[in-house]
This record gives C-alpha cells, sequence and structure tokens, in this order.
C-alpha cells in the first residue's frame, strides 16, 4: 500500500509530525517494497487552507493512506473525497508507524479527531 | 454647522477608549443641534448600543456569494481549485468540494469554471440593525458567532448609514482588513491612543495604516495622567496632532461599567467633547 506519513524529517528514522496541514514533511512510502521518498509540505506557511491543500497534495502524490497525529474536519473531508484512509494518533518515528500499518495494527480514523486550528 | 463629515474612530490597541469616544462625541453633536448619525462597525462585538440605548427598528442579514456546484454540469476539470487562493472550493478524486466559509466570494471560479458548472448562492454572515437613539441615527453591524470574514458585513453597515450630515463611525481595533475596511472613505481618523507603552506600540502600527490610506488624522489621549508625556512625546515624534487629552477618571470608568455615557454623568465631559468635535471640524477643514 503506498501511504503517506506526516514527519518532521526526511528520512524514515524521523519522528511523526502530528499536524497534517502544517506538518514539515510527507514520507511517501510503499509497504510492500519499502521505498520511500520525503516530499516537503510547502503549505506548512499558507495563511488558511492548509489541511485542504496538504489533502489535494497527498492525492496527487497517489497514496491510499494517510498517517499522522491529528485530521481537522476541513482536511478529513478532503482526504475522504480523495477517497484516502485516514489513521490518526501516530506516535513515534515514521518506520515505527508504517510497520504497524502492514501489520493492521492501526485503527481508521472514522471522523476528524480535532478542530481546525488545534495548535 | 458641519455638512457631510464622516469621521472614523479607531485604534491600534483594543479597549483604548473607541466606544466611549464615539458615543460621546455622536451625543455631544446631537445636544448642539447636529443631523447625526453613529455607525457601529466594530462587528464582531458591537457595544455602542450598550451607551446609547437606541429603539431598534429595520434588521436586515446579509450575505456572500459562494460558490454551488452542479454536479450533473461538472468534468471535475480542477479548474475552480487551482484559481481559488483560499482553498474554498477543490477537485479531489473527481469530486467537487466546497468550504463555504473559506470563500472570500470574488466569484472566480464561477468565471474560470469551462462548462458554466458554478452559480452562486448567498450566506448569511450577519445582520445590519438600525434604530434611533434620541435624536442620533444608530447603525450597527452584528457578524454570526463563528464567522471570520467581516468585511462584506462592515461594507453593508457602512452603507446602510449613508445619510446624516455627520456620520460617527466606530471602528474595530487593529490594522488589519475590518479595520482597513471601516476607515476606507472617512474624512477624518481620530486614533484613540492610551499612555502605556503597548498602548503606544499599537499606535504606532495604526498611524502607518492610516497614513498609507491617505486619510488626515488625529490623535486623542484616553486616561490621561498629570506628568505622563508618553503620549504627547511619541506624538510629537511622529508629528501627529493631539485633538484632546480626557483625564483618567474613576468616575468615568463607573460610568461606562453601568453602560452610561460620562458626558452625561461626569461634570467637564461635555466641555471636552464639544472642544473635540470643534477640533475635528478644523482639522478636517471644513
Amino acid at each position: 500500500m503506498k501511504a503517506a506519513v506526516t514527519s518532521s524529517g526526511q528520512n524514515l528514522e524521523s519522528h511523526l509530525d502530528p499536524r497534517f496541514g502544517r506538518c514539515s514533511w510527507f514520507i511517501v512510502a510503499d509497504t510492500e517494497t519499502g521505498e520511500y521518498r520525503a516530499v516537503s509540505n510547502e503549505q506548512i506557511n499558507s495563511v488558511q487552507g492548509a489541511g485542504i491543500q496538504a489533502a489535494e497534495k497527498v492525492s496527487r502524490l497517489g497514496v491510499e493512506a494517510v498517517i499522522t497525529g491529528h485530521c481537522g474536519p476541513k482536511a478529513f473531508r478532503a482526504l475522504k473525497a480523495a477517497g484516502i484512509k485516514v489513521y490518526t494518533g501516530g506516535q513515534g518515528t515514521v518506520a515505527e508507524v508504517l510497520d504497524k500499518l502492514k501489520r493492521g495494527l492501526l485503527e481508521e480514523a472514522t471522523s476528524a479527531d480535532v478542530e481546525g486550528h488545534w495548535m | 454647522m458641519a455638512a457631510r463629515l464622516t469621521v472614523a474612530v479607531a485604534s491600534g490597541k483594543g479597549g483604548t477608549g473607541k466606544t466611549t469616544v464615539s458615543t460621546n462625541l455622536a451625543c455631544t453633536a446631537a445636544e448642539l443641534g447636529y443631523e447625526v448619525s453613529y455607525v457601529d462597525c466594530d462587528v464582531e462585538e458591537p457595544n455602542g448600543h450598550l451607551f446609547l440605548k437606541p429603539h431598534l427598528g429595520r434588521s436586515r442579514r446579509v450575505y456572500v456569494p459562494v460558490p454551488s456546484v452542479d454536479t450533473e454540469k461538472c468534468i471535475a476539470c480542477g479548474v475552480c481549485g487551482d484559481i481559488c487562493q483560499y482553498s474554498a472550493i477543490t477537485c479531489l478524486a473527481g469530486n467537487v468540494l466546497t468550504f463555504e466559509n473559506m470563500c472570500h466570494g470574488c466569484g472566480g471560479c464561477q468565471l474560470a469554471c469551462p462548462v458554466q458548472a458554478i452559480k452562486e448562492k448567498g450566506r448569511e454572515i450577519g445582520v445590519v440593525e438600525e434604530g434611533h437613539a434620541g435624536r442620533i441615527v444608530f447603525y450597527h453591524g452584528r457578524l454570526r458567532i463563528g464567522e471570520a470574514m467581516s468585511p462584506p458585513l462592515i461594507k453593508a453597515v457602512l452603507s446602510a448609514g449613508e445619510n446624516g450630515c455627520l456620520k460617527i463611525v466606530d471602528v474595530p481595533p487593529g490594522t488589519s482588513c475590518p479595520v482597513v475596511t471601516a476607515i476606507r472613505g472617512a474624512d477624518f481618523v481620530v486614533m484613540v491612543a492610551e499612555p502605556t507603552p503597548f498602548g503606544l506600540h499599537d499606535l504606532g502600527l495604526a498611524l502607518d495604516m492610516v497614513s498609507e490610506l491617505r486619510i488626515p488624522h488625529a490623535v486623542v489621549v484616553n486616561r490621561s495622567v498629570p506628568g505622563n508625556d508618553l503620549a504627547r512625546d511619541f506624538c510629537r515624534s511622529r508629528k501627529v496632532r493631539v485633538l484632546a487629552e480626557i483625564p483618567d477618571d474613576r468616575r468615568v470608568a463607573e460610568a461606562y461599567s453601568r453602560g452610561e455615557l460620562a458626558f452625561s454623568v461626569v461634570p467637564g465631559f461635555r466641555e471636552h467633547f464639544e472642544d473635540l468635535l470643534a477640533s475635528i471640524e478644523r482639522e478636517a477643514g471644513r
């Protein structure tokens, strides 16, 4: 499965960034092959709509799932419209959460878990 | 007597006394026989009505245009999302989504849509209420709770208050879009400042803004204390005139806390405002 993890850095050992719209990086990884790449998030400083724009971005990257810490209502709605599975509550390193996703240990979110601008 | 003068009462910092100055100024002018309207543009938290106690009559809802997408016509090309600077409309995996409270109502998506699938509909952002407080014609806007975009409502309040010879506009605090919207079109801006480092810092920002807009302006120092020359020195360094200094007086605060006009309960206050009104007219060149 192709998944995007919100990340504070550019590799698998980086810590997950709990923000979705304003994360520093997306690590886009293939859970089967283990291949990954880091994609910077230009939305980190946008005035408004960071979550929606981040959802547009990961949709264009062709991911099927997003793993992050928290996801607000607009980003959640946009990700769902794009047909992307959302996993919130992620903690630890990017490698750890990807491993959990692969082993089916993450629970898919059914709604936004925070209000917009939660941080 | 003044002919068609619009005076905006603004400040950088909040809580410096805009409402105190604007309501007392309106009452002073009314007692002197002016045809006066008071226009409360602080639509996020209007409070002039607490002091003027108007009898409100007409109420009008204000809407902003937002896109409505005809999914039958839509070809999911994504052009609408590309043109929108506010992420208010986006196309994801063939689905067009709108986020109405992000929309600034520019109509760009409607123009850009190649198949005319987007129409405008109205989203209510607040109300404009009108009334009378004695001889004063009263207008204010009330923004819907949770609503972030106040400029369209402020414009509606200003255009509702388009009559009257002397128009006093109570402006929201700060230096951002709502403030610019409320003072644009004014003949003169009165900046209410308090003589504290924090107050003067924000006054500086507000003076930068009003200079940029090229509107004639001057300062009223509120809660002035003898021996505190901070505000006077600051205004001298910025080459801005101080039109009045309203003394710090516990009775003014007490009157305010009861929703009373200092003008009618604190001796000497009336004279301050009569002088201020004369100074404003002189400065505004009328």
